[in-house]
Protein backbone atom coordinates (compact mmCIF):
# COMPACT_ATOMS: atom_id res chain seq x y z
CA UNK A 1 0.00 0.00 0.00
CA UNK A 2 1.87 2.81 -1.38
CA UNK A 3 5.78 3.33 -2.36
CA UNK A 4 6.34 6.25 -1.08
CA UNK A 5 6.25 8.25 -3.81
CA UNK A 6 4.05 10.97 -3.75
CA UNK A 7 1.83 11.17 -6.52
CA UNK A 8 -0.44 13.84 -5.35
CA UNK A 9 0.78 16.67 -3.12
CA UNK A 10 -1.16 19.52 -2.02
CA UNK A 11 0.82 22.46 -0.67
CA UNK A 12 -1.43 24.97 0.82
CA UNK A 13 -4.05 25.05 -0.67
CA UNK A 14 -6.94 27.36 -0.40
CA UNK A 15 -9.87 28.05 -1.71
CA UNK A 16 -12.40 30.65 -1.54
CA UNK A 17 -15.56 31.32 -3.17
CA UNK A 18 -16.30 35.33 -3.78
CA UNK A 19 -20.23 35.28 -3.65
CA UNK A 20 -22.33 38.73 -4.31
CA UNK A 21 -22.50 40.18 -0.48
CA UNK A 22 -20.44 37.14 0.99
CA UNK A 23 -16.91 34.70 1.29
CA UNK A 24 -16.89 31.36 1.47
CA UNK A 25 -13.62 29.98 2.74
CA UNK A 26 -14.20 26.35 1.37
CA UNK A 27 -10.26 25.20 1.94
CA UNK A 28 -7.97 26.88 4.17
CA UNK A 29 -4.18 26.19 4.08
CA UNK A 30 -4.53 22.44 3.51
CA UNK A 31 -1.58 20.41 3.23
CA UNK A 32 -1.63 16.72 2.06
CA UNK A 33 0.82 14.55 0.83
CA UNK A 34 -0.91 11.52 -1.43
CA UNK A 35 1.78 8.46 -1.97
CA UNK A 36 1.21 6.29 -5.11
CA UNK A 37 -1.13 2.81 -4.47
CA UNK A 38 -2.62 3.68 -1.14
CA UNK A 39 -6.02 4.23 -1.03
CA UNK A 40 -6.41 7.42 0.64
CA UNK A 41 -9.65 8.38 2.69
CA UNK A 42 -10.59 12.03 2.90
CA UNK A 43 -13.94 11.93 5.09
CA UNK A 44 -15.55 15.57 6.72
CA UNK A 45 -19.10 16.62 7.23
CA UNK A 46 -21.30 17.69 5.20
CA UNK A 47 -19.78 21.40 3.77
CA UNK A 48 -16.68 20.32 5.45
CA UNK A 49 -15.25 21.26 2.11
CA UNK A 50 -14.46 17.74 0.48
CA UNK A 51 -15.89 17.93 -2.55
CA UNK A 52 -13.76 21.05 -3.27
CA UNK A 53 -10.64 19.76 -2.27
CA UNK A 54 -11.34 16.38 -4.66
CA UNK A 55 -12.09 18.87 -7.49
CA UNK A 56 -9.04 21.47 -6.30
CA UNK A 57 -6.91 18.01 -7.17
CA UNK A 58 -8.00 17.84 -10.78
CA UNK A 59 -8.23 21.21 -11.13
CA UNK A 60 -12.02 21.38 -12.08
CA UNK A 61 -11.92 24.03 -9.15
CA UNK A 62 -9.11 26.69 -9.64
CA UNK A 63 -7.77 27.00 -6.10
CA UNK A 64 -7.14 30.53 -4.86
CA UNK A 65 -3.68 29.76 -3.03
CA UNK A 66 -1.34 27.35 -2.99
CA UNK A 67 -0.69 24.54 -5.39
CA UNK A 68 -1.70 20.94 -6.45
CA UNK A 69 1.57 19.18 -7.55
CA UNK A 70 0.72 15.84 -9.81
CA UNK A 71 2.73 13.47 -10.47
CA UNK A 72 5.78 16.15 -10.52
CA UNK A 73 4.11 18.39 -12.04
CA UNK A 74 2.22 21.56 -11.00
CA UNK A 75 -0.99 21.75 -12.36
CA UNK A 76 -1.42 25.73 -12.18
CA UNK A 77 1.65 26.35 -14.07
CA UNK A 78 0.46 24.00 -16.82
CA UNK A 79 -1.16 25.42 -20.12
CA UNK A 80 -4.55 24.59 -20.58
CA UNK A 81 -3.70 22.03 -23.31
CA UNK A 82 -1.84 20.27 -20.58
CA UNK A 83 -3.75 20.56 -18.38
CA UNK A 84 -6.57 18.56 -20.32
CA UNK A 85 -4.02 15.83 -21.06
CA UNK A 86 -2.83 15.46 -16.99
CA UNK A 87 -7.12 15.07 -16.29
CA UNK A 88 -6.64 12.03 -18.78
CA UNK A 89 -4.26 10.65 -15.91
CA UNK A 90 -7.12 10.96 -13.25
CA UNK A 91 -9.98 9.45 -13.00
CA UNK A 92 -13.43 10.13 -11.22
CA UNK A 93 -16.34 8.84 -10.57
CA UNK A 94 -19.44 10.45 -8.57
CA UNK A 95 -22.06 9.95 -6.43
CA UNK A 96 -24.47 10.46 -9.20
CA UNK A 97 -22.52 8.61 -11.79
CA UNK A 98 -22.63 11.10 -14.23
CA UNK A 99 -22.84 8.87 -16.82
CA UNK A 100 -23.94 10.08 -20.70
CA UNK A 101 -27.88 8.92 -20.84
CA UNK A 102 -27.67 8.98 -25.01
CA UNK A 103 -25.04 6.44 -25.09
CA UNK A 104 -24.92 2.98 -23.97
CA UNK A 105 -22.49 1.40 -21.21
CA UNK A 106 -19.58 0.88 -23.93
CA UNK A 107 -20.26 3.94 -25.72
CA UNK A 108 -19.51 5.47 -22.13
CA UNK A 109 -16.71 3.54 -21.66
CA UNK A 110 -15.33 4.55 -25.04
CA UNK A 111 -15.69 8.57 -24.30
CA UNK A 112 -12.87 9.29 -22.70
CA UNK A 113 -10.99 7.41 -25.15
CA UNK A 114 -12.88 9.69 -27.97
CA UNK A 115 -11.10 12.84 -26.17
CA UNK A 116 -7.67 11.49 -26.19
CA UNK A 117 -8.30 10.51 -29.41
CA UNK A 118 -7.30 7.17 -29.76
CA UNK A 119 -9.25 4.63 -32.86
CA UNK A 120 -12.04 4.37 -32.47
CA UNK A 121 -11.48 0.18 -32.87
CA UNK A 122 -9.27 0.08 -30.02
CA UNK A 123 -11.16 1.90 -28.51
CA UNK A 124 -13.97 -0.62 -28.22
CA UNK A 125 -11.45 -3.02 -27.45
CA UNK A 126 -10.44 -1.59 -24.67
CA UNK A 127 -14.39 -0.87 -23.25
CA UNK A 128 -14.81 -4.25 -23.59
CA UNK A 129 -11.93 -5.30 -21.81
CA UNK A 130 -13.06 -2.59 -18.85
CA UNK A 131 -16.74 -3.80 -19.07
CA UNK A 132 -14.48 -7.41 -18.15
CA UNK A 133 -12.63 -5.98 -15.00
CA UNK A 134 -16.15 -4.53 -13.60
CA UNK A 135 -18.11 -7.51 -14.17
CA UNK A 136 -20.80 -6.51 -16.85
CA UNK A 137 -19.78 -7.55 -20.07
CA UNK A 138 -23.63 -8.67 -20.26
CA UNK A 139 -24.56 -4.82 -20.31
CA UNK A 140 -22.36 -3.56 -22.90
CA UNK A 141 -25.71 -2.98 -24.89
CA UNK A 142 -27.48 -1.57 -22.08
CA UNK A 143 -28.23 2.23 -21.73
CA UNK A 144 -27.69 3.69 -18.41
CA UNK A 145 -31.37 3.92 -17.86
CA UNK A 146 -31.56 0.20 -17.83
CA UNK A 147 -28.90 -0.02 -14.99
CA UNK A 148 -29.30 -0.40 -11.39
CA UNK A 149 -27.76 1.83 -9.21
CA UNK A 150 -24.56 -0.16 -8.59
CA UNK A 151 -24.33 -1.34 -12.32
CA UNK A 152 -24.49 2.53 -13.34
CA UNK A 153 -21.44 2.88 -10.79
CA UNK A 154 -19.37 0.20 -12.45
CA UNK A 155 -19.86 1.39 -16.11
CA UNK A 156 -18.58 4.99 -14.80
CA UNK A 157 -15.55 2.86 -12.90
CA UNK A 158 -15.02 1.19 -16.46
CA UNK A 159 -14.70 4.52 -17.92
CA UNK A 160 -12.58 6.27 -15.38
CA UNK A 161 -10.26 4.03 -16.30
CA UNK A 162 -10.21 3.89 -19.22
CA UNK A 163 -7.38 6.16 -19.93
CA UNK A 164 -5.06 4.31 -17.70
CA UNK A 165 -5.41 7.12 -14.99
CA UNK A 166 -2.35 6.99 -12.34
CA UNK A 167 -5.69 8.12 -9.99
CA UNK A 168 -9.20 7.46 -9.51
CA UNK A 169 -11.06 9.79 -7.65
CA UNK A 170 -14.11 8.82 -5.87
CA UNK A 171 -16.70 11.96 -4.67
CA UNK A 172 -19.34 10.23 -2.17
CA UNK A 173 -19.09 7.33 -5.15
CA UNK A 174 -21.07 4.96 -2.69
CA UNK A 175 -23.37 7.35 -1.25
CA UNK A 176 -26.18 7.00 -3.39
CA UNK A 177 -26.22 3.13 -2.96
CA UNK A 178 -27.50 0.77 -0.37
CA UNK A 179 -25.22 -0.95 1.65
CA UNK A 180 -24.66 -4.50 0.01
CA UNK A 181 -23.93 -2.69 -3.42
CA UNK A 182 -21.90 -0.16 -1.62
CA UNK A 183 -19.35 -3.11 -0.29
CA UNK A 184 -19.60 -4.64 -3.62
CA UNK A 185 -18.49 -1.18 -5.23
CA UNK A 186 -15.54 -0.86 -2.51
CA UNK A 187 -14.42 -4.43 -2.91
CA UNK A 188 -13.72 -3.44 -7.05
CA UNK A 189 -11.95 -0.16 -5.77
CA UNK A 190 -9.84 -2.25 -3.49
CA UNK A 191 -9.33 -4.51 -6.24
CA UNK A 192 -8.25 -2.13 -8.82
CA UNK A 193 -6.22 -0.68 -6.14
CA UNK A 194 -4.55 -3.79 -5.56
CA UNK A 195 -4.23 -5.29 -9.42
CA UNK A 196 -3.56 -2.26 -11.59
CA UNK A 197 -1.62 -0.39 -8.87
CA UNK A 198 -3.78 2.95 -9.22
CA UNK A 199 -3.88 5.22 -6.23
CA UNK A 200 -7.41 6.07 -4.95
CA UNK A 201 -8.63 8.94 -3.11
CA UNK A 202 -11.95 8.22 -1.31
CA UNK A 203 -14.06 10.89 -0.57
CA UNK A 204 -17.07 10.40 2.10
CA UNK A 205 -19.17 11.76 5.17
CA UNK A 206 -19.23 7.81 6.21
CA UNK A 207 -16.44 5.97 8.49
CA UNK A 208 -17.30 2.65 7.28
CA UNK A 209 -15.99 3.61 4.12
CA UNK A 210 -12.68 4.44 5.33
CA UNK A 211 -12.70 1.49 8.10
CA UNK A 212 -13.45 -0.82 5.01
CA UNK A 213 -11.03 0.13 2.27
CA UNK A 214 -8.52 3.02 3.15
CA UNK A 215 -4.93 2.73 4.28
CA UNK A 216 -4.76 6.57 5.12
CA UNK A 217 -7.34 8.96 6.34
CA UNK A 218 -7.53 12.96 6.41
CA UNK A 219 -10.70 13.86 8.25
CA UNK A 220 -11.67 17.68 7.34
CA UNK A 221 -13.78 19.75 9.44
CA UNK A 222 -14.44 23.45 8.79
CA UNK A 223 -12.03 24.18 5.71
CA UNK A 224 -9.16 22.78 7.31
CA UNK A 225 -7.83 19.16 8.27
CA UNK A 226 -8.35 18.17 11.84
CA UNK A 227 -6.20 14.74 11.54
CA UNK A 228 -4.79 12.61 9.42
CA UNK A 229 -2.94 9.21 10.00
CA UNK A 230 -3.02 5.63 9.61
CA UNK A 231 -6.82 4.10 9.34
CA UNK A 232 -5.95 2.01 12.34
CA UNK A 233 -4.29 5.27 14.34
CA UNK A 234 -7.07 7.40 13.58
CA UNK A 235 -9.92 4.72 14.44
CA UNK A 236 -7.99 3.67 18.15
CA UNK A 237 -7.31 6.99 19.11
CA UNK A 238 -9.09 9.76 17.91
CA UNK A 239 -7.08 13.15 18.83
CA UNK A 240 -9.08 15.69 17.26
CA UNK A 241 -13.04 16.55 18.67
CA UNK A 242 -14.18 16.12 15.19
CA UNK A 243 -12.65 12.80 15.13
CA UNK A 244 -14.58 11.27 17.86
CA UNK A 245 -17.29 12.58 16.60
CA UNK A 246 -16.90 10.06 13.72
CA UNK A 247 -15.24 7.67 15.63
CA UNK A 248 -17.49 7.27 18.15
CA UNK A 249 -20.86 8.58 17.21
CA UNK A 250 -22.80 8.05 19.35
CA UNK A 251 -20.64 7.82 22.61
CA UNK A 252 -23.02 10.19 24.47
CA UNK A 253 -25.24 8.01 26.44
CA UNK A 254 -22.39 7.03 29.03
CA UNK A 255 -23.33 10.68 30.74
CA UNK A 256 -26.33 8.58 32.40
CA UNK A 257 -23.70 7.13 34.50
CA UNK A 258 -21.68 9.70 36.06
CA UNK A 259 -19.76 9.50 38.82
CA UNK A 260 -19.42 5.85 38.47
CA UNK A 261 -15.83 4.24 38.10
CA UNK A 262 -15.47 3.67 34.00
CA UNK A 263 -12.38 2.88 32.11
CA UNK A 264 -12.36 2.89 28.49
CA UNK A 265 -11.24 -0.37 26.78
CA UNK A 266 -9.55 0.36 23.02
CA UNK A 267 -8.96 -2.52 21.08
CA UNK A 268 -5.94 -1.46 18.55
CA UNK A 269 -6.09 -5.06 16.89
CA UNK A 270 -3.97 -6.84 18.88
CA UNK A 271 -6.43 -8.83 20.41
CA UNK A 272 -10.36 -10.26 19.57
CA UNK A 273 -12.53 -8.38 22.04
CA UNK A 274 -14.78 -11.60 23.10
CA UNK A 275 -12.02 -13.57 25.16
CA UNK A 276 -10.93 -10.29 27.13
CA UNK A 277 -13.74 -9.48 28.60
CA UNK A 278 -14.96 -12.73 29.20
CA UNK A 279 -11.47 -13.86 30.60
CA UNK A 280 -11.55 -10.83 32.54
CA UNK A 281 -14.47 -11.43 34.23
CA UNK A 282 -13.48 -15.10 34.76
CA UNK A 283 -9.86 -14.64 36.70
CA UNK A 284 -11.02 -11.53 38.34
CA UNK A 285 -14.57 -13.09 39.58
CA UNK A 286 -15.50 -9.59 39.43
CA UNK A 287 -18.96 -8.62 37.05
CA UNK A 288 -18.17 -5.38 34.79
CA UNK A 289 -21.12 -3.59 33.06
CA UNK A 290 -20.70 -2.77 29.73
CA UNK A 291 -21.78 0.69 29.00
CA UNK A 292 -20.99 1.05 25.38
CA UNK A 293 -19.47 -1.23 22.85
CA UNK A 294 -18.39 0.40 19.31
CA UNK A 295 -15.89 -2.10 18.00
CA UNK A 296 -15.01 -3.35 14.05
CA UNK A 297 -13.38 -5.92 12.54
CA UNK A 298 -10.88 -4.71 10.01
CA UNK A 299 -9.22 -7.43 8.27
CA UNK A 300 -10.30 -10.52 11.39
CA UNK A 301 -8.71 -8.06 13.92
CA UNK A 302 -10.66 -6.24 16.66
CA UNK A 303 -10.79 -2.55 16.60
CA UNK A 304 -12.62 -0.06 18.74
CA UNK A 305 -13.92 0.72 22.32
CA UNK A 306 -15.75 -0.69 24.80
CA UNK A 307 -16.40 1.59 28.28
CA UNK A 308 -17.15 -0.46 31.06
CA UNK A 309 -18.56 0.88 34.64
CA UNK A 310 -16.21 -1.09 37.51
CA UNK A 311 -16.89 -2.38 40.47
CA UNK A 312 -17.20 0.27 43.40
CA UNK A 313 -14.93 -1.75 45.59
CA UNK A 314 -11.23 -0.84 45.37
CA UNK A 315 -9.73 -4.26 45.24
CA UNK A 316 -12.36 -5.26 42.59
CA UNK A 317 -11.19 -2.11 40.32
CA UNK A 318 -7.45 -2.98 41.16
CA UNK A 319 -7.89 -6.42 40.36
CA UNK A 320 -9.05 -5.35 36.68
CA UNK A 321 -6.94 -2.77 35.96
CA UNK A 322 -3.68 -5.39 37.21
CA UNK A 323 -5.64 -7.74 34.39
CA UNK A 324 -5.33 -5.54 31.44
CA UNK A 325 -1.62 -4.26 32.81
CA UNK A 326 -0.65 -7.67 32.62
CA UNK A 327 -2.39 -8.78 29.29
CA UNK A 328 -0.95 -5.34 27.72
CA UNK A 329 -4.93 -4.17 26.91
CA UNK A 330 -4.66 -0.60 26.21
CA UNK A 331 -7.19 1.29 28.16
CA UNK A 332 -8.09 4.56 30.10
CA UNK A 333 -10.09 5.67 32.73
CA UNK A 334 -12.73 7.72 32.03
CA UNK A 335 -14.29 10.92 33.79
CA UNK A 336 -17.77 11.92 34.28
CA UNK A 337 -18.18 13.21 30.59
CA UNK A 338 -16.77 10.43 29.04
CA UNK B 1 -65.45 25.70 -55.06
CA UNK B 2 -62.88 23.65 -55.42
CA UNK B 3 -62.38 23.59 -59.19
CA UNK B 4 -59.43 22.44 -60.41
CA UNK B 5 -58.10 25.20 -60.70
CA UNK B 6 -58.67 25.89 -57.25
CA UNK B 7 -56.97 22.71 -56.27
CA UNK B 8 -54.33 23.31 -58.59
CA UNK B 9 -53.53 26.57 -56.92
CA UNK B 10 -54.02 25.30 -53.20
CA UNK B 11 -51.31 22.28 -54.52
CA UNK B 12 -48.58 25.19 -55.48
CA UNK B 13 -49.48 27.45 -51.96
CA UNK B 14 -48.72 24.03 -50.20
CA UNK B 15 -45.20 23.33 -52.32
CA UNK B 16 -44.54 26.72 -51.94
CA UNK B 17 -45.19 26.92 -47.83
CA UNK B 18 -43.07 23.52 -47.59
CA UNK B 19 -40.19 25.29 -50.18
CA UNK B 20 -40.17 28.56 -47.20
CA UNK B 21 -40.35 26.58 -44.49
CA UNK B 22 -37.51 23.93 -45.50
CA UNK B 23 -35.37 26.48 -46.59
CA UNK B 24 -35.74 29.07 -43.93
CA UNK B 25 -35.65 26.72 -41.08
CA UNK B 26 -32.40 25.05 -42.38
CA UNK B 27 -30.64 28.20 -42.78
CA UNK B 28 -32.32 29.78 -39.68
CA UNK B 29 -30.75 26.36 -37.73
CA UNK B 30 -26.93 27.13 -39.49
CA UNK B 31 -27.29 30.48 -37.54
CA UNK B 32 -29.78 29.78 -34.45
CA UNK B 33 -27.84 26.58 -33.13
CA UNK B 34 -24.33 28.10 -33.38
CA UNK B 35 -25.89 31.30 -31.66
CA UNK B 36 -27.45 29.10 -28.81
CA UNK B 37 -24.47 27.30 -28.22
CA UNK B 38 -22.52 30.43 -27.95
CA UNK B 39 -25.14 31.78 -25.35
CA UNK B 40 -24.52 28.36 -23.34
CA UNK B 41 -20.91 28.15 -23.43
CA UNK B 42 -19.91 31.87 -22.87
CA UNK B 43 -22.36 31.86 -19.65
CA UNK B 44 -20.16 32.71 -16.25
CA UNK B 45 -21.59 29.46 -15.49
CA UNK B 46 -20.63 28.02 -18.44
CA UNK B 47 -17.46 25.93 -19.81
CA UNK B 48 -16.17 29.05 -21.58
CA UNK B 49 -17.60 32.03 -19.96
CA UNK B 50 -17.32 35.33 -21.95
CA UNK B 51 -19.65 37.48 -20.42
CA UNK B 52 -19.15 40.46 -22.49
CA UNK B 53 -19.79 38.30 -25.62
CA UNK B 54 -22.68 36.84 -23.62
CA UNK B 55 -24.24 39.94 -22.83
CA UNK B 56 -23.84 41.61 -26.66
CA UNK B 57 -25.40 38.21 -28.41
CA UNK B 58 -27.98 38.09 -25.59
CA UNK B 59 -28.77 41.71 -26.60
CA UNK B 60 -29.49 41.13 -30.00
CA UNK B 61 -31.65 38.13 -29.47
CA UNK B 62 -33.18 39.95 -27.51
CA UNK B 63 -33.62 42.96 -29.78
CA UNK B 64 -34.41 41.39 -32.92
CA UNK B 65 -37.10 39.06 -30.92
CA UNK B 66 -38.82 41.67 -30.06
CA UNK B 67 -39.64 43.18 -33.74
CA UNK B 68 -43.12 42.05 -34.63
CA UNK B 69 -42.00 39.89 -37.87
CA UNK B 70 -44.38 41.87 -39.74
CA UNK B 71 -42.57 44.62 -38.87
CA UNK B 72 -39.42 42.75 -39.65
CA UNK B 73 -41.06 41.38 -42.81
CA UNK B 74 -41.08 45.16 -44.46
CA UNK B 75 -38.08 46.22 -42.50
CA UNK B 76 -35.87 44.34 -44.18
CA UNK B 77 -37.58 44.43 -47.99
CA UNK B 78 -34.62 46.81 -48.95
CA UNK B 79 -31.98 44.00 -47.97
CA UNK B 80 -34.30 41.16 -49.70
CA UNK B 81 -34.58 43.09 -52.82
CA UNK B 82 -31.01 43.65 -52.73
CA UNK B 83 -30.24 39.97 -52.23
CA UNK B 84 -33.07 37.99 -53.94
CA UNK B 85 -33.66 41.06 -56.34
CA UNK B 86 -37.79 41.05 -55.42
CA UNK B 87 -39.71 41.43 -52.48
CA UNK B 88 -42.63 39.24 -54.45
CA UNK B 89 -42.67 35.77 -53.83
CA UNK B 90 -41.53 32.67 -52.12
CA UNK B 91 -38.17 33.11 -51.91
CA UNK B 92 -38.51 36.64 -51.00
CA UNK B 93 -39.77 36.24 -47.87
CA UNK B 94 -36.54 33.29 -46.80
CA UNK B 95 -34.61 36.41 -45.80
CA UNK B 96 -37.22 37.98 -43.33
CA UNK B 97 -37.94 34.24 -42.14
CA UNK B 98 -34.47 33.32 -41.32
CA UNK B 99 -33.94 36.75 -39.55
CA UNK B 100 -37.03 36.52 -37.78
CA UNK B 101 -37.13 32.89 -36.81
CA UNK B 102 -32.86 32.75 -35.78
CA UNK B 103 -32.86 34.41 -32.58
CA UNK B 104 -35.91 32.11 -31.42
CA UNK B 105 -34.26 29.30 -32.75
CA UNK B 106 -30.80 30.38 -30.58
CA UNK B 107 -33.33 30.49 -27.10
CA UNK B 108 -34.53 26.96 -27.87
CA UNK B 109 -31.36 25.72 -28.52
CA UNK B 110 -30.18 27.16 -25.77
CA UNK B 111 -33.39 26.12 -23.01
CA UNK B 112 -32.51 22.25 -24.15
CA UNK B 113 -28.78 22.44 -23.97
CA UNK B 114 -29.36 23.57 -20.55
CA UNK B 115 -31.15 21.01 -19.07
CA UNK B 116 -28.12 18.79 -19.67
CA UNK B 117 -27.00 17.74 -16.19
CA UNK B 118 -24.62 19.49 -14.74
CA UNK B 119 -22.66 16.33 -13.91
CA UNK B 120 -22.30 15.31 -16.57
CA UNK B 121 -20.81 17.83 -18.03
CA UNK B 122 -18.42 17.99 -14.98
CA UNK B 123 -17.58 14.32 -15.61
CA UNK B 124 -16.18 15.31 -19.47
CA UNK B 125 -14.04 18.03 -17.93
CA UNK B 126 -12.44 15.52 -15.42
CA UNK B 127 -11.61 13.52 -18.50
CA UNK B 128 -9.73 16.29 -19.92
CA UNK B 129 -12.66 16.90 -22.79
CA UNK B 130 -12.39 20.29 -24.62
CA UNK B 131 -14.94 22.97 -24.37
CA UNK B 132 -15.63 21.71 -28.41
CA UNK B 133 -15.49 18.07 -26.93
CA UNK B 134 -18.15 18.89 -24.79
CA UNK B 135 -20.39 20.73 -27.42
CA UNK B 136 -20.02 17.71 -29.70
CA UNK B 137 -19.76 15.20 -27.72
CA UNK B 138 -21.84 15.86 -24.37
CA UNK B 139 -23.90 18.85 -24.79
CA UNK B 140 -25.21 18.13 -28.53
CA UNK B 141 -26.46 14.27 -27.90
CA UNK B 142 -27.47 14.60 -24.68
CA UNK B 143 -29.77 17.30 -25.40
CA UNK B 144 -30.87 15.53 -28.75
CA UNK B 145 -34.88 14.87 -27.89
CA UNK B 146 -34.76 18.14 -26.30
CA UNK B 147 -33.80 19.71 -29.67
CA UNK B 148 -36.07 17.94 -31.77
CA UNK B 149 -39.20 18.80 -30.04
CA UNK B 150 -37.69 22.08 -30.33
CA UNK B 151 -37.40 21.86 -33.85
CA UNK B 152 -40.87 20.51 -34.40
CA UNK B 153 -41.83 24.12 -32.25
CA UNK B 154 -39.55 26.16 -34.55
CA UNK B 155 -40.93 25.12 -37.49
CA UNK B 156 -44.12 25.40 -36.44
CA UNK B 157 -43.42 28.52 -36.21
CA UNK B 158 -41.63 28.98 -39.12
CA UNK B 159 -44.95 28.18 -41.10
CA UNK B 160 -46.87 30.61 -39.08
CA UNK B 161 -44.67 33.58 -39.96
CA UNK B 162 -44.36 32.67 -43.71
CA UNK B 163 -48.19 32.27 -43.37
CA UNK B 164 -48.19 35.87 -42.37
CA UNK B 165 -46.48 36.67 -45.29
CA UNK B 166 -48.53 36.69 -47.30
CA UNK B 167 -50.04 40.44 -46.54
CA UNK B 168 -47.15 41.16 -48.64
CA UNK B 169 -47.83 39.01 -51.43
CA UNK B 170 -45.09 36.12 -50.14
CA UNK B 171 -46.36 33.59 -51.78
CA UNK B 172 -47.58 30.08 -50.26
CA UNK B 173 -50.77 29.17 -48.10
CA UNK B 174 -51.08 32.13 -46.37
CA UNK B 175 -51.01 34.75 -49.58
CA UNK B 176 -53.42 32.43 -50.61
CA UNK B 177 -55.87 32.72 -47.39
CA UNK B 178 -55.19 36.46 -47.46
CA UNK B 179 -56.29 36.93 -51.17
CA UNK B 180 -59.35 34.74 -51.08
CA UNK B 181 -60.44 35.10 -47.73
CA UNK B 182 -59.62 39.05 -47.44
CA UNK B 183 -59.74 40.68 -50.16
CA UNK B 184 -62.19 38.59 -52.04
CA UNK B 185 -64.53 37.33 -49.40
CA UNK B 186 -63.77 33.93 -50.85
CA UNK B 187 -64.26 32.45 -47.10
CA UNK B 188 -64.31 29.25 -48.02
CA UNK B 189 -61.01 28.65 -49.99
CA UNK B 190 -59.72 30.64 -46.73
CA UNK B 191 -61.38 27.80 -44.68
CA UNK B 192 -59.86 25.16 -46.56
CA UNK B 193 -56.22 26.82 -46.87
CA UNK B 194 -56.47 27.11 -42.95
CA UNK B 195 -57.16 23.77 -42.50
CA UNK B 196 -54.46 22.71 -44.70
CA UNK B 197 -52.24 24.86 -42.69
CA UNK B 198 -53.74 22.98 -39.35
CA UNK B 199 -52.66 19.89 -40.62
CA UNK B 200 -48.98 20.72 -41.61
CA UNK B 201 -48.39 21.49 -38.43
CA UNK B 202 -50.36 18.50 -36.91
CA UNK B 203 -48.23 16.60 -39.26
CA UNK B 204 -45.02 18.22 -37.75
CA UNK B 205 -45.83 17.90 -34.11
CA UNK B 206 -46.31 14.44 -34.68
CA UNK B 207 -43.15 13.50 -36.93
CA UNK B 208 -41.03 15.50 -33.89
CA UNK B 209 -42.76 13.78 -31.37
CA UNK B 210 -41.96 9.89 -32.73
CA UNK B 211 -38.43 11.01 -33.25
CA UNK B 212 -37.96 12.46 -30.07
CA UNK B 213 -38.96 9.28 -28.82
CA UNK B 214 -37.24 7.36 -30.90
CA UNK B 215 -34.11 8.89 -29.90
CA UNK B 216 -34.04 9.35 -26.32
CA UNK B 217 -32.80 6.68 -24.79
CA UNK B 218 -33.70 7.67 -21.65
CA UNK B 219 -37.19 6.02 -22.42
N1 LIG C 1 -19.40 27.11 -6.34
C1 LIG C 1 -19.50 27.52 -5.05
N2 LIG C 1 -19.79 28.80 -4.76
C2 LIG C 1 -19.88 29.22 -3.48
N3 LIG C 1 -19.70 28.43 -2.42
C3 LIG C 1 -19.42 27.14 -2.62
C4 LIG C 1 -19.30 26.61 -3.95
N4 LIG C 1 -19.02 25.29 -3.87
C5 LIG C 1 -18.95 25.02 -2.55
N5 LIG C 1 -19.19 26.12 -1.80
C6 LIG C 1 -19.16 26.20 -0.33
O1 LIG C 1 -17.95 25.65 0.14
C7 LIG C 1 -18.17 24.89 1.30
C8 LIG C 1 -17.66 23.48 1.09
O2 LIG C 1 -18.46 22.83 0.13
P1 LIG C 1 -18.19 21.35 -0.36
O3 LIG C 1 -19.17 21.06 -1.43
O4 LIG C 1 -16.77 21.19 -0.66
O5 LIG C 1 -18.56 20.53 0.94
P2 LIG C 1 -18.63 18.95 1.12
O6 LIG C 1 -17.72 18.63 2.23
O7 LIG C 1 -18.40 18.26 -0.17
O8 LIG C 1 -20.11 18.74 1.58
P3 LIG C 1 -21.13 17.54 1.22
O9 LIG C 1 -20.78 16.40 2.11
O10 LIG C 1 -22.45 18.13 1.56
O11 LIG C 1 -20.98 17.23 -0.23
C9 LIG C 1 -19.66 24.97 1.60
O12 LIG C 1 -19.84 25.97 2.58
C10 LIG C 1 -20.26 25.38 0.30
O13 LIG C 1 -21.40 26.14 0.52
MG1 LIG D 1 -19.59 17.01 -1.50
Amino acid sequence: MGNGYPIVQLVGLGKVFQGKNNVVKALDNINLTINQGEIFGIIGLSGAGKSTLVRCINFLEKPTSGSVIFDGADLGALSERDLLRARQSMGMIFQQFNLLMQRNALQNICFPLEIAGIPKKEARQRAMELLEVVGLVDKAKAYPAQLSGGQKQRVAIARALATNPKVLLCDEATSALDPTTTRSILNLLREINQKLGITVIVITHEMSVIEEICHRVAIIDQSHIAELGEVEEVFVRPKSKIAKQLVFSGESHIDVFEGEYKCRIIFDGRTSFEPVIANMVLECKTPVNILFADTKDIDGKAFGQMVIQLPNDETGRKRIMNYLNVNGITYEEVKGDA
Amino acid sequence: MLSGAVIKMLGTGILESLYMIFVSSLIAYVIGLPLGVLLVVTDKEGIAPFPALNKALGAIVNFVRSVPFIILLIAVMPFTRWLIGTTLGPSAVIPPLIIGSAPYIARLVESSLKEVDKGVIEAAQSMGASPMNIILKVLIPEAMPSLIIGAAIAVTTILSYSAMAGIVGGGGLGDIAIRYGYYRYQTGIMFVTVIILVLIVQLIQEVGERWMRRADKRL
